[in-house]
């Protein structure tokens, strides 16, 4: 087969996958998790940034009598939030992405061999 | 004022055991490079590997790669000088790999081969958007190398307790031999062992020193704080926000700037970007991802504890070593001061094997940038630009190793005059350029159809030409005294030493400008095709096998 054949033969199959509903509901699954966590961790970190520059008393009011202050818990809160949607990420992708993409990617396989 | 500059290693039995860790360090590596070039057969296995490394293995090499020797002895001595605010580096330098996990990493393995250019050549004009993307990959490549050369030299002299320029040349130039040695011969499946090794190293000895400090404090954090607080001198303002940025409007802005450069760098940097082609799936570069997480949190954690131990438990007044060294010598110091002291056996085997450690750090991340400016050269600009007709595989492959050759004595060349400029800005300035330039042309390519040629060059163009020229002046290159690079001159009128909060935006901005102004429509005809294949890896590129 030339190369212009295999090439329209796999446009063809591309647009299949991308016509199907799986796919549709693949995008969006991920839409809906990426995009409201994204705006959530970055405003978290933005936040820790901006309290930084500007609320200094209160990242320096000191918590229970130790030497650990506010500043220093929301530093390692910003750890705890990465580590936490880095899992959550992995967990979703895992159980709700990967079996849909599968399932695609073998629509492809399929279809390009028709 | 010699006789105080850093006396690390003077003795002559030290010197001799961290020169022989050394030698050890360079003969694995050197092993591990003839062991990979062994295997190296195709392109697949020089640019990526073979994609065939683990999500774990990628992990720690992603890590390898990252934690270059200035956030392993530039953080926890930042931390040991300026308290709570030297820890705020690492937290940006972390955050960032989010964008990285949700938004880059698996559509990016979908997407591309080899390089970052890949995946925007997918829809678009090939000649334009391969040069505009090589330009930056290099550019971006070779800001962060010249900063780890220069730190290389400074020091290795550091560690050996040598001062002379010469000594520091010379091993400037020994890095750089070996990092040409590690790409030509090894490739990326050299080049992502000797980086395993090293974050298996740099691991290891910081759990150690980490352990050594908490024991002096009976794993009691507080404890460390106050002690810490207590010697620095500056009482509790050393545990609070203030000590080394935002001391007015301009410098808050700074570090707003600084914060956004940081954490929307990450995912732009070219050789993290081409990490995530040495896995054999979309599943396996999330693995990654998550595993650097792991990793690269842990580290910075136990930074504080170290930064905070050597407050505590060392001297660093004014004239200290700590202070002399800007902080750099921190880590090494604790170690022999934890190991028992200056003069005690374990001390010296303890501050050897730190240094060790920074070494390979060193090697382990030049070697990457190296062999991601030499991939883009030979896949991008030579395959597809210079070259009048496509090369075969292996010529495109002798020209990445004859690039690499280049490209490492063009960074020796230019760090041997540089050791004397504070270049420390440069590694801010890679991640700046990156977030401004390779971020917006990456993240409209996956999500927005009309994007197109034109776009992608304007905001590549755009996002580096602006973050470039902010920082040419602002007060880090002059006017500001003996703190600027050129001394004497004064041509600065933009006032803030990281362009991010401007360049970021004008990146983004420039890419929806060329997009409309270019009015091409041609790449949206395989956007559907380009979304399945980032989305489900149908007719992605597998591992290759043999």
């Amino acid at each position: 087969m030339d190369e212009k054949v295999v090439h329209e033969r796999d446009a063809r199959a591309y647009e299949a996958v991308h016509d199907a509903a799986d796919f549709k509901e693949l995008k969006r699954r991920y839409r809906n998790f990426v995009v409201p966590w994204t705006i959530a961790f970055m405003a978290w970190y933005l936040a820790y940034v901006a309290c930084n520059n500007w609320a200094r008393d209160f990242m320096s009011h000191k918590i229970g009598g130790s030497h650990i202050n506010v500043a220093l818990v929301f530093g390692l809160g910003q750890f705890v939030s990465t580590f936490f949607i880095a899992a959550l990420y992995g967990r979703f992708a895992n159980r709700k992405l990967d079996p849909l993409a599968h399932g695609l990617n073998a629509k492809y396989k399929r279809e390009r061999r028709r | 004022m010699n006789a105080l500059l850093v006396p690390l290693a003077t003795e002559p039995g030290n010197r001799t055991l961290t020169i022989s860790l050394f030698t050890a360090v360079v003969a694995v590596t050197l092993y591990i490079t003839w062991w990979a070039s062994r295997q190296n057969k195709t392109a697949a296995d020089y640019y990526a590997g073979g994609r065939s490394f683990s999500g774990a293995q990628n992990g720690l090499a992603i890590s390898g790669d990252y934690m270059s020797a200035a956030s392993f002895l530039g953080i926890s001595g930042s931390i040991a000088l300026y308290g709570y605010d030297g820890f705020l580096y690492s937290i940006g330098f972390l955050v960032a790999w989010l964008v990285a996990l949700l938004l880059v990493a698996e559509l990016l393995r979908n997407s591309g081969r080899f390089t970052m250019a890949d995946q925007l050549a997918f829809r678009m004009k090939q000649r334009p958007v391969r040069t505009a993307a090589a330009t930056s990959t290099i550019v971006v490549s070779i800001f962060y190398l010249l900063a780890q050369m220069v730190g290389a030299g400074s020091l290795v002299g550091l560690l050996l307790g040598v001062k002379s320029d010469g000594v520091k040349a010379a091993v400037i130039v020994l890095v750089g031999a070996l990092m040409i040695v590690y790409v030509t011969i090894g490739g990326m499946k050299g080049t992502t062992w000797v980086q395993i090794v090293k974050a298996v190293l740099l691991m290891a000895g910081t759990v150690l020193i980490t352990f050594l400090v908490l024991v002096k404090f009976h794993f009691n954090l507080s404890d460390l704080l106050g002690t810490a607080a207590e010697k620095s001198g500056k009482g509790e303002a050393f545990l609070q926000p203030g000590l080394l940025y935002g001391k007015d409007l301009t410098g808050q802005i700074d570090f707003l700037s600084l914060g956004l450069a940081l954490v929307l760098g990450t995912a732009g940097l070219p050789h993290i970007l081409i990490r995530f082609y040495t896995v054999p799936d979309s599943r396996s570069a999330r693995r990654s991802v998550q595993w650097a997480i792991g990793l690269i949190g842990a580290f910075y954690l136990m930074t504080l504890a170290l930064g905070f131990g050597a407050a505590a438990l060392l001297d660093t007044g004014k004239g200290s070593a700590v202070e002399v060294s800007k902080g750099n010598v921190a880590s090494p110091l604790l170690a022999e001061s934890v190991g028992g002291g200056a003069d005690s056996t374990g001390g010296a085997i303890l501050l050897a094997l730190i240094a060790a450690v920074a070494f390979a750090t060193i090697l382990a991340v030049v070697a990457g940038l190296t062999l991601t400016s030499a991939s883009s050269f030979a896949h991008d600009l030579y395959a597809n630009v210079i070259a009048k007709q496509k090369p075969t595989e292996q010529q495109e492959l002798r020209v990445a190793r004859f690039a690499a050759i280049g490209i490492g004595a063009v960074s020796i060349a230019l760090a041997i005059p540089a050791q004397k400029l504070n270049i420390a800005f440069l590694v801010a300035l890679a991640f700046a350029v990156a977030a401004s330039a390779n971020l917006p042309a990456l993240l409209y390519n996956l999500f927005w159809k009309r994007f197109n040629t034109a776009g992608a060059t304007w905001s590549i163009y755009g996002g580096l030409i602006s973050a470039v020229v902010l920082v040419i002046f602002s007060p880090v290159v002059s006017g500001n005294g003996d703190k600027s690079m050129i001394t004497g001159a004064d041509f600065q009128w933009f006032p803030l030493s990281n362009p991010g909060i401007v360049s970021i935006p004008l990146g983004f901005l420039f890419g929806v400008l060329g997009t409309y102004l270019g009015k091409d429509r041609t790449s949206e005809a395989r956007y559907n095709e380009l979304s399945v294949r980032a989305m489900t890896g149908a007719g992605a590129e597998g591992p290759a096998k043999h």
